[in-house]
């Protein structure tokens, strides 16, 4: 059964789809990168999966289930700038909300909850800045204690929102033995990326999405000129509108 | 209890009722919703006395606790539409309380409920209204109120501590997770409304709308943890409410108007002199770092 699998989701904003008849299949114990040019739908499309915005249409399921059951085996990282970093709490507090799923209604995080936590952030190479505060963190470091949050909901299936953005090389130094680290114990990790020179180094498998899947599959297979120029090219979506019988000049 | 010790007991109660659902409205970037709501929940009262054709006070809880969703409920409805935050909470809080204006000045002139009333409150005419209720007499009719509210805000509070955090802090996480965080909106939303109903009477929606804003973003500057943020603005909020007291006193002016005044007062004392965040202190140490960088 597949870690990961979406029939036809199409999500539209305002009557316009922002994705479009996506369908796949991901394999389990791989990383898999997303990409894809502004405004594809990139982000769109994983946190459809998680039920954060609303489908028009589709199907998804983790393991075989509706996401609403699986949530205790899949991790989530939100892009680093989708929160307020001037929030009054520290790091090791931000760790401990990913468990807040597991420590449940009426409960508090207790001592090994706090302890799992800290080991976490040492997985990040963090756990010197457990009591630092948030805001004085530097962006490689927020992301790193989003990863080791992340870290932290023990999860099967990842999925993480741009997490290479504004990091320094330490931070993605670390990002990368992360995802080795989660590959090698047979976890499956979708990213969303955006930086196609690095495509190749880190991801085993490729979406390449523009609002409609262009294509899926081993990044040796599917990562090639000819699929490029078809997700990155303007002429597409062009006539993609034209066949839908929008006419984009009206 | 002596007639002063009254009144600030009674606003004391109503600082920290309203600085609780305050810090959580600050830090949700959204303190102005807490002043529409304090409005509004004027025409949850009035629409409650013309149903039930009396002052009762479960009646007028629930009118206004109705009135405080809907108006939150309306601001969502309005903002999804299209229409920006402040212009949708502008909009909901003027079109609701002049409706509540004009169904009091049509219906309800001869009762106690006035608009002016609703606005400055009238904290001196409170010791002179008990009800004696468990056992337990001559305790004033606000006191109780605002005791039963606070109560309520400290248990959800406690009971839903991580749950507001997370959803408060990262929304997306939370509801990935399974949070309920539209519940939670609605719980702080109900919170508000209760709140603002069991103080306004006594202080009026603008000292309510000042205990829920100030004290919280004064603690803001003070602290870096959320727990400690709500104990510091609790105690800003009884300062502000003791000192406007007595300083009320010795100018022989509006009571809830002076506390109101001194909760600004806190604010730019910490905007000003805050260890980590103080205008005049990061200028200080400014100023020393560059002598500093001279020398070497």
């Amino acid at each position: 059964m597949n870690p990961v699998s979406t029939n036809n989701i199409t999500v539209a904003y305002h009557r316009k789809p922002v994705i479009q008849n996506v369908s796949f299949e991901a394999p389990e114990g791989k990383l898999i990168g997303i990409v894809g040019p502004n405004g594809a739908g990139k982000s769109t499309l994983i946190k459809s999966i998680l039920g954060l915005v609303p489908k028009a249409s589709g199907n998804i399921s983790i393991y075989g289930k509706p996401y609403k059951k699986q949530r205790q085996i899949v991790g989530y990282v939100p892009q680093r700038g989708s929160v307020d970093w001037d929030f009054p709490t520290n790091a090791l507090d931000v760790v401990l909300m990913g468990k807040y799923g597991q420590i449940g209604l009426f409960r508090r995080p207790n001592k090994k909850d706090k302890q799992e936590a800290l080991e976490c952030l040492a997985q990040v190479g963090m756990e010197a800045f457990a009591n630092r505060q948030i805001s004085q963190l530097s962006g490689g470091q927020q992301q790193r204690v989003f990863l080791a949050r992340a870290l932290a909901q023990n999860a099967s299936v990842y999925f993480m929102d741009e997490p290479f953005v504004g990091v320094d090389a330490a931070t993605e130094k670390a990002i990368i033995q992360l995802l080795t680290d989660l590959k090698s114990k047979g976890k499956t990790v979708l990213v969303v990326h955006h930086d196609l020179q690095t495509v190749k180094d880190y991801f085993d498998w490729v979406m390449l999405l523009n609002i409609r899947k262009i294509a899926f599959g081993p990044t040796e297979d599917v990562f090639t000129q000819d699929n490029l120029q078809k997700t990155y090219g303007g002429r597409l979506a062009f006539l993609d509108q034209e066949s839908n019988g929008v006419n984009p000049l009206a | 209890m002596t007639y002063t010790m009254w009144i600030i007991l009674t606003a004391s109660l109503v600082s920290v009722a309203c600085s609780i659902v305050g810090v959580l409205l600050v830090l949700r970037k959204m303190a102005m919703i807490s002043d529409a709501i304090s409005h509004t929940v004027l025409l949850g009262l009035v629409s409650a006395f013309l149903i039930t054709q009396s002052l009762d006070g479960l009646a007028m809880f629930i009118g206004a606790a109705i009135a405080g969703i809907l108006t939150a409920v309306f601001i969502q409805l309005l903002n999804s539409a299209g229409v920006q935050a402040d212009a949708a909470i502008g909009i909901v809080f003027t079109f609701l309380f002049a409706i509540g204006v004009i169904l009091v000045s049509m219906f309800a002139r001869d009762v106690h409920l006035d608009v002016e009333h609703s606005i400055m409150g009238e904290l001196a005419f409170i010791p002179w209204t008990t009800v004696d209720w468990l056992g337990i007499e001559g305790v004033p009719q606000a006191v109780w109120m605002i005791s039963i509210v606070l109560v309520i805000n400290i248990i959800l509070l406690f009971v839903f501590y991580k749950e507001f955090k997370l959803s408060s802090f990262d929304p997306h996480l939370a509801a990935a997770l399974g949070i309920p965080v539209v519940f939670l909106h609605y719980l702080l939303m109900g919170m508000t409304s209760i709140t603002a109903v069991a103080s306004f009477d006594a202080v009026g929606a603008i000292l309510v709308v000042a205990m829920i804003i100030a004290p919280p973003a004064t603690a803001y500057l003070l602290t870096e943890q959320l727990g400690k943020m709500f104990v510091y603005s609790a105690i800003i909020a009884v300062l502000s409410a003791i000192s406007g007291y007595y300083f009320a006193a010795i100018l022989d002016t509006n009571i809830a108007g002076m506390m109101a005044t001194m909760t600004g007062f806190f604010f730019l004392l910490a905007f000003l002199f805050s260890p980590t965040h103080g205008v005049v202190i990061k200028k200080i140490r400014n100023r020393f770092t560059t002598y500093s960088n001279d020398e070497a």
